[in-house]
């Protein structure tokens, strides 16, 4: 990390948190000091069981509590104030998070590969592996670019079985709802930080008979902005 | 025609083994979950299950106070020094009959789990501490499940219907 270590005080050798000796911030190493570095599965489970409680209180409808906005364009996506009305939301809870993990990861990668993802491709591929597995200690189980010729801006990202979902079972009659939205959230954060603005969706996909391998199985849904769409040819051109 | 009606009950009696029902109670008698293992078992109506759950709740209360032995009062101090307080009397564990045996397990918050299985099954304990750890799993921390109230989650029933399969399959 020798682009960390150069001080700016000019000539006096600065050591603290925010520049070391050996060039490790803080930022470089997790907040948990345990061997393998993983926080416990039961805590996260009630955690999240809680946070899923709150955003279903006071309620309408389960749209409401996927989505931030209904509003498809996203010229309307005003970030503070729609965040703040409907905080009470899942995705909503999931953005801030995306957008701090983009810069934590970049950050922790080696100073040669610090650059910010510039197309769609790597920026999936980036969420895939890195944000993946940082989260949830494996890679996500696929990437999918949408087979519909007439949406270009759609590509899925499946995960078999994902871990905020693990113990939940959701009643039939709110079978729309995935809390996997909170994901999404993140997913969407990450896309929004790395200025490709997108809303991101999370789907249940797994089929519930007897015997289904991955029962809980969850499309997450990328819809770019058409700014993107339109950036993205220039550069195939280029 | 008697040889042969005699003959197939015997089959289907063999087909069922192990671990046969589940019955869960909540700590005010209440039934929130009953289910068998496997087809061709008598099945009660929702009505009887509801009755056989407060009974048995009323039953387990009066068999905690039977004991002839007097509860030893005084807290003992363990090794590390804090004071353990004496467990409280279990009541009824285990009912044995000819057919089957009833294993019951009651947590500390109360709730009841009863376990049928056939006389000879082994390790039910073992069988009803995993059953307990998916209740802890599948059903408490899912946020739509309420407490004390019926329980109704896919997982639970999935994640329990592949683990009771699993061991009566292995005998």
């Amino acid at each position: 990390m020798s682009n960390l270590q150069a001080p700016r005080g000019g000539g006096k050798e600065e050591s603290g948190l925010r520049y070391p000796t050996n060039g490790k911030t803080i930022y470089h190493r997790p907040l948990n000091r345990a061997k393998a570095a993983e926080l416990s599965g039961a805590s996260f489970a009630y955690l999240f069981s809680e946070m899923v409680s709150y955003a279903s209180k006071k309620i309408e409808s389960i749209q409401d509590l996927e989505k931030r906005s209904m509003d498809p364009s996203f010229t309307h996506k005003t970030p503070y104030l729609t965040r703040f009305i409907a905080s009470a939301r899942l995705n909503v809870q999931g953005h801030p998070i995306g957008l701090k993990l983009l810069d934590l990861l970049l950050y922790r990668e080696p100073a040669r590969t610090q650059t910010r993802p510039l197309t769609i491709i790597t920026l999936l591929h980036f969420i895939k592996i890195n944000v993946w597995q940082h989260l949830f200690g494996q890679v996500a189980d696929g990437l999918e670019k949408s087979s519909d010729p007439s949406k270009p801006d759609e590509y899925m990202i499946i995960d078999n079985e994902p871990l905020v979902n693990r113990y939940i079972s959701v009643p039939r009659d709110m079978s729309q709802l995935n809390c996997a939205a909170y994901v999404a959230g993140i997913i969407e954060g990450v896309c929004d930080g790395s200025a490709f603005p997108a809303r991101v969706t999370a789907h249940s996909v797994g089929k519930q008979e007897e015997g289904e391998m991955w029962p809980g199985r969850t499309v997450f849904l990328v819809k770019f902005a058409p700014e993107v769409m339109e950036r993205e040819s220039f550069l195939g051109k280029g | 025609m008697w040889s042969v009606a005699g003959g197939r009950e015997r089959v289907a009696m063999s087909e069922n083994r192990g671990i046969l029902a589940l019955i869960v109670i909540n700590k005010a008698g209440g039934l929130i979950y009953n289910r068998t293992f496997g087809d061709g078992l008598n099945q009660l109506n929702t009505n009887d299950y509801l009755v056989l759950a407060g009974t048995f709740h009323g039953v387990h209360a009066i068999t905690t106070r039977l004991s002839p032995l007097k509860q030893q009062q005084a807290a003992s101090i363990t090794a590390d020094g804090i004071p353990s307080r004496p467990d409280p009397p279990s009541g009824l564990e285990v009912l044995e009959s000819e057919n089957f045996r009833l294993q019951c397990f009651n947590t500390l918050t109360g709730t009841k789990f009863l376990l049928f299985t056939d006389n000879l099954q082994a390790n039910v304990d073992v069988a009803m501490r995993k059953v307990y750890d998916l209740y802890a799993d599948y059903v408490t921390k899912n946020p739509f499940y309420q407490l004390e109230m019926p329980i109704r989650c896919d997982t639970f029933d999935r994640k329990l219907n592949s683990y009771i399969r699993e061991i009566n399959n292995a005998r």
